[in-house]
């Protein structure tokens, strides 16, 4: 069946929710309203007030109760309405979501997937558009999944919704709406800490994840027009970080260009460059470069443009790569 | 009912014994097995929590936090608890941890900067110390909704003290638990002091117990120097909670004897005539008067008690003393259900460094040359 991004996540809820009654889903409007963005809904009606619900407006407490569900045998899924409120909830992910399988040596697990909308380009308010995945990997114990895509979103989900330990789940919110393609409406698993290789190339490697990357695929299209050869890979996961996909990609193109939407600080590109710079120092014909948002608080809609990496800042930056 | 009757406005406070024992509320009704139960955990936990004190000072456990004087208040509740409910603690429930099950090793252990202090034995549905203040709240409020959702007849008590009520977790927990008419008990040990801030400096309301008013939930001030009290309203929270009836707060008023940690000193901040006060309200005191006047407690049974107690500790002592060491695969186990690579790569790493010390330790001096 056809779908955007935004379906292919209602059917993977749908999907998973019709499979384990553990399954509850819960957060501010998901229930009768079906969520400001519409990924829950109908399944209050499918599946009942009591594994569909909202709560009170309270982001930690939304998590702390997830926490305490996932403890007491069941498999939650909470939603954040937007990344921009997820900081209340940080002490409840990072204090006991992340350590408490740790800390109690495997008596206790966490099973539970947060998820929420992130990232700009669609126009909103403020702190409505924040993409801070950096600072989320920087607590062990965490799994971060971003996908990119309806098909991936939907396998990402269900495998989150599967796994035995917490996932955040980020969802682009200006690709929910997107593109249509076909998504199996049965059982979709893909697994966790794979990348996936979009595109083979040789001549140069872009990594980037979530609402990059159709960015850097029309970039490598308009490289392949100069006949210039650009492998895209699509990170799908940042926890765990698959870089072998990378290493491998790099020891064949010795070039590389990281793209987030995040500040450029202490960014997820930061890390990977890191990454390159431990294991393909050697391989490497140019400095790795990356292209990023900017050091300021996501910007009023009318500046959206400038602060989000676009096509012409990708290109700029590959071609620095490719000439130096 | 106790909670039912309760005008939280009215400033009042719920006993069973006054401070000298003497019997001001109905008649309980406990078992003499039941009362003598509740003074041996008092001696014990006294007993151990002096000696832990000991040991840091001597420098064989780490900093450590005492609850000397709120053994009552932790007693009648974990006494009143069923062994399928679920218990939340905060940091300073020393006799709650061990009537739940909980062996006095592990408290040591925990107290020793080891993680095996943290294992909960199978069949004992206790969580670890919460250490950040207030945020096992919402936690709990979720475990207890669990319960609701299953059909159980279980319930979950939440332990925290006067400080977390400061806290944003739990006004948004109890706030929660009121939506949800979550099976939940929330203890509030308020013992006057959060380190060096007191109680009025916490919040301007009367009581502490009043704050369940705004969310819903019943609530109740009680004496938390009165183990029969303590009992007795947990008791009953803990059976309305199991019919569905919903959520209370309790406010155990009692005073924390010793320091917050063995890493402050409460003379810097604390009047010492309060202390002196606090001491003749000491709850071992109270039930002692009780149980002596039921013709329960003797100087000969005592003895008896404390002998038990010694040896109890002694072998924890040892215990903790003589384990095994830790290896450097335990600070990387169970991060995730299965070690992913990233963490597999980084064990490898530091056995390697530990196998191949550059620095001698007693020479200090670096092997090899630089180039």
């Amino acid at each position: 069946m056809m779908m955007n991004m935004a379906e292919a996540l209602n059917n993977a809820l749908d999907f998973e929710m019709g499979r384990d009654a553990n399954i509850l889903i819960f957060g501010e409007d998901v229930g009768l309203n079906g969520g400001v963005f519409r990924i829950t809904r109908d399944l209050q009606d499918r599946y009942g007030a009591d594994r569909v619900f909202d709560t009170p407006l309270a982001e930690s407490s939304i998590v702390g109760f997830a926490i305490g569900l996932a403890l007491n045998g069941f498999r939650p899924i909470a939603e954040i309405q937007f990344m921009g409120f997820l900081w209340p909830a940080l002490d409840q992910l990072s204090s006991h979501a992340s350590r408490l399988r740790n800390r109690t040596l495997g008596r206790y697990s966490v099973p539970m997937v947060v998820r929420f909308p992130y990232g700009g380009g669609v126009r909103a308010l403020e702190h409505h558009a924040e993409s801070f995945e950096a600072v989320l990997a920087h607590i062990p114990g965490l799994k971060i999944v971003i996908p990119s895509n309806p098909v991936d979103a939907k396998g990402l989900l269900a495998s989150s919704i599967r796994d035995p330990d917490p996932v955040v789940f980020m969802e682009p919110k200006r690709l929910y709406r997107a593109d249509r393609v076909e998504v199996d409406e049965g059982e979709v698993l893909t697994p966790l800490g794979e990348a996936d290789v979009l595109m083979t190339g040789d001549d140069i490697t872009l990594v980037a994840w979530g609402a990059m990357v159709p960015k850097v695929i029309k970039a490598a299209e308009l490289m392949a027009e100069k006949n210039i050869s650009a492998e895209v890979i699509d990170l799908r996961s940042i926890c765990p970080y698959d870089h072998r996909t990378v290493h491998e990609s790099i020891e064949k193109t010795g070039r590389a260009v990281v793209v987030q939407e995040a500040p450029r600080t202490c960014g997820f590109a930061s890390e990977i460059i890191s990454r390159i710079n431990d294991t393909e120092i050697m391989h490497l014909k140019s400095p790795v470069m990356r292209v990023t948002g900017f050091d300021v608080p996501f910007p009023f809609y009318k500046m959206e443009e400038w602060a989000i990496p676009d096509l012409d800042r990708i290109i700029k930056a590959s071609r620095e790569a490719l000439t130096w | 009912m106790v909670l039912d009757n309760f005008d939280l406005l009215a400033d009042d406070m719920f006993q069973c014994l006054d401070k000298d024992g003497n019997l001001v509320a109905e008649d309980p009704g406990l078992e003499d097995s039941m009362l003598k139960d509740m003074y041996w955990w008092m001696v014990l936990a006294r007993m151990a929590d002096e000696k832990a004190l000991s040991l840091q000072r001597q420098g064989r456990i780490g900093t450590f936090a005492p609850s000397k004087g709120q053994e009552a208040a932790q007693i009648g509740p974990a006494m009143a608890m069923s062994s399928k409910d679920w218990f939340f603690p905060a940091f300073r429930e020393l006799a709650a941890y061990l009537i739940r099950g909980i062996p006095l090793e592990n408290v040591l252990l925990y107290f020793m900067g080891d993680p095996r202090g943290n294992i909960i034995p199978d069949g004992i549905n206790n969580l670890p110390i919460y250490v950040p203040v207030g945020t096992q709240v919402p936690q709990a409020v979720g475990a207890a909704h669990a319960m609701t959702l299953r059909n159980e007849k279980n319930a979950v008590v939440c332990f925290f003290g006067d400080g977390a009520t400061s806290e944003g977790d739990f006004h948004e927990g109890l706030n929660f638990s009121g939506v949800m008419n979550a099976p939940v008990v929330f203890i509030c040990q308020n013992n006057q002091w959060a380190i060096s801030v007191p109680r009025s400096r916490q919040s301007a309301s009367r009581t502490l117990a009043q704050k369940a008013l705004a969310y819903g939930i019943r609530g109740i001030q009680v004496d938390g120097n009165d183990v029969l009290a303590m009992y007795v309203v947990c008791k009953e929270a803990l059976e309305r909670a199991r019919r569905g009836g919903g959520p209370t707060l309790i406010e155990a008023y009692t005073y924390r004897l010793s320091m917050h940690t063995t890493a402050d000193d409460p003379t810097r901040y604390r009047k010492e005539g309060e202390l002196k006060e606090w001491m003749e309200r000491d709850p071992l005191i109270r039930f002692k008067k009780y149980l002596t006047s039921r013709g329960i407690w003797t100087d000969e049974w005592q003895d008896r008690l404390e002998g038990e107690a010694k040896s109890v500790i002694d072998k924890a002592i040892d215990t903790v003393e003589n384990m095994d060491p830790l290896m450097p695969g335990d600070l990387f186990e169970h991060m995730f259900e299965e070690m992913p690579a990233y963490l597999r790569d980084q064990l490898e790493y530091l056995k390697k460094c530990l196998d191949e010390r550059e620095i001698e330790e007693d020479a200090e001096e670096i092997q090899g040359g630089f180039p």
